[in-house]
């Protein structure tokens, strides 16, 4: 404001034009594809909406719908008990497998491919193997049971098995993220602090715990809510292992708002409204990250 | 803990993490009656290729390839332009709206794609893409991951090499192109293969937008396939390893620049 130079197309600003270029092709995608529709799920989800024909207003039906429907609820409440449980397994043992594999040993580089390698494999492979595995009559984990004299375990017909079956699924294909970042950040754990200490007569145990842990805290943050978010999303998976069967039991927000909106029903109107619900709730998690993220990462104060 | 005992307890993390994968190729390779009669297992009594053979004789694998192929590649392609010269612009030019374009790049972020699925396909059908490849395409494009990593590669290139183009005579885009570019060759590959991976491997979207067969990529193909052959594991987990052979020989050929991609996601 004070100097004379300081206008949009003076010396501070010499790349208005340019920068706009570059900008623009990003942008028209990011408007039309992304924020359009945000905008659009709003309106949506104060209407009854069909594919086709127009949409007719009723005001807050769809939400007062949503808050008395059991599946939404029972759906909101699966998701919920997914997310709270496998973001701390997964957190835990990619830290354990991060540490297994850190330091040199024989095979360290293929143990570490291998547990990379379902991370590049897509969802829905990934969802039937996990088919093939936890099938009741012809799986593979019951077969290896029944070898033992165990079973047979109703993986598919009981809810809270099925479940369990989605999870160990999905804890199989997220180490491997969180080894590849543990492993990257435990480059700046400071060798000579650890090597101290060690000489001062801690164990391993209390290195693990006052040296590194502490140490890798802004990492354990980013990875919880990472993952929080996936969980949040969750539908690939789901959909093609258990189409969140039997009856509700691992009926997930996606995977609801997915058979409102494209199911027999096609209401987008309402599907929009649980959408609707994931994006607030992606929101919220999302800025607690930020006050989060600056609590514990110094580096982002400067 | 000595390092016998790492080893051992390494190799049956190992051995853990590898059976999935493993049951996999074992499946696809056993005859069908030998799964049906005695369920799946960890090895096979007999081997056979019929499962890949009959797929190829029922189904247009050839077609579904192509697609996938032409799909990763062209969203690949657009991808890596969009987000580069969002993030040159980001990081390196001086413009009004600067703070407030990256702001919006970081909103983009909390928006899931699950959420506005209705909206958006309401958006795609309005602009007459269902049908087409670019129904698929377009929406993916963008990435807020993409932009992040052009924008910090970009950052830790020094202004002065910049400058000293534009005062040699070249216009924005010429120092971008002639001096910038040449020097972003790890960021490209980095860049390449996240949005390769992530468009290959891609479900709900191409689900919604494809809803034709003969424009089906992989993992609808895949799902697709899963209603048709029912408890007939053997064909689905051919064509589950037929599909990802192409990623999982990538990664193992090129883990460095999957890892560095991979970790920097990580890392703001």
């Amino acid at each position: 404001m004070s100097g004379p130079v300081s206008g949009p197309t003076g010396r501070r600003h010499p790349d208005t034009r340019a920068a706009w270029a570059f900008l623009a092709p990003n942008a028209v995608l990011i408007v039309l594809f992304l924020l359009v529709p945000l905008g659009w799920a709003f309106v949506l989800s104060f209407q009854a909406k069909r594919p086709f024909g127009p949409g007719t207003w009723t005001g807050f039906d769809n939400l007062t719908r949503l808050l008395a429907d059991d599946v939404f609820w029972r759906a909101a409440l699966n998701t919920a008990v997914f997310t709270a449980v496998t973001v701390p397994l997964m957190v835990v043992l990619g830290l354990a497998v991060a540490l297994l594999l850190d330091k040199a040993m024989p095979g360290r580089t293929i143990a570490r491919t291998i547990v990379y390698l379902p991370v590049v494999v897509s969802t829905v492979v990934v969802a039937l193997i996990g088919l093939l595995l936890f099938d009741e009559s012809i799986g593979i984990v019951n077969g290896v049971l029944a070898d033992l004299g165990v079973g047979p375990v109703s993986w598919q017909s009981d809810g809270t098995l099925a479940m369990i079956s989605v999870m160990l699924i999905v804890l199989w294909t997220r180490v491997g993220f969180a080894l590849l970042i543990y492993l990257a950040a435990l480059q700046d754990v400071d060798p000579e602090m650890l090597e101290a200490a060690r000489v001062d007569g801690a164990g391993p145990w209390v290195l693990v715990r006052r040296m590194i842990v502490p140490t890798l805290r802004p990492t354990t943050f980013f990875l919880v809510v990472v993952n929080i978010i996936w969980s949040f999303q969750i539908f690939d998976i789901v959909y093609v292992m258990t189409n969140g069967g039997p009856g509700y039991s691992t009926t997930m927000l996606v995977t609801y708002a997915y058979d409102q909106g494209f199911g027999p029903a096609r209401n987008f109107g309402y599907g929009a409204a649980v959408g609707v619900v994931l994006f607030l709730l992606t929101l919220l998690v999302t800025l607690l990250q930020l006050r989060g993220s600056r609590r514990h990462d110094p580096s982002e104060q400067s | 803990m000595p390092t016998w005992a790492r080893v051992l307890v390494a190799t049956v993390v190992t051995v853990v993490f590898a059976l999935p994968l493993y049951a996999m190729v074992v499946v696809a390779f056993t005859p069908r009656d030998l799964l049906l009669d005695d369920g799946a297992g960890l090895w096979s009594s007999q081997w056979t290729t019929a499962n890949f053979t009959g797929l190829f004789e029922a189904y247009p694998i050839w077609r579904w390839f192509g697609n996938a192929l032409l799909v990763a590649g062209l969203t690949t392609v657009l991808s890596v332009v969009v987000n580069l010269l969002a993030g040159y612009a980001l990081a390196k030019l001086r413009f009004a709206g600067r703070t407030a374009a990256f702001l919006v790049v970081l909103a983009t972020l909390m928006i899931p794609t699950q959420a506005v699925m209705i909206p958006q396909f309401q958006v795609v059908s309005a602009l007459g893409l269902v049908g087409f490849f670019w129904a698929v395409i377009l929406p993916s494009a963008s990435t807020a991951l993409g932009i992040f990593l052009a924008r910090q590669f970009f950052l830790a290139i020094p202004d002065e090499l910049v400058d000293a183009a534009k005062v040699d005579g070249c216009t924005t885009f010429g120092a971008f192109r002639r001096i910038v570019l040449p020097l972003s060759r790890p960021l490209l590959a980095v860049m390449t293969l996240l949005a390769f991976m992530q468009q290959w491997n891609d479900f709900l979207w191409p689900l919604i937008a494809l809803r034709d067969p003969d424009l089906y990529t992989l993992p609808v193909a895949l799902r697709f396939l899963q209603g048709a052959y029912d408890a007939d594991y053997g064909g689905i987990m051919a064509m589950a390893l037929l599909s990802s052979i192409p990623l999982l020989v990538m990664f193992v050929l090129l883990q460095r620049w999957f890892v560095a991609g991979l970790s920097r996601s990580g890392l703001k």
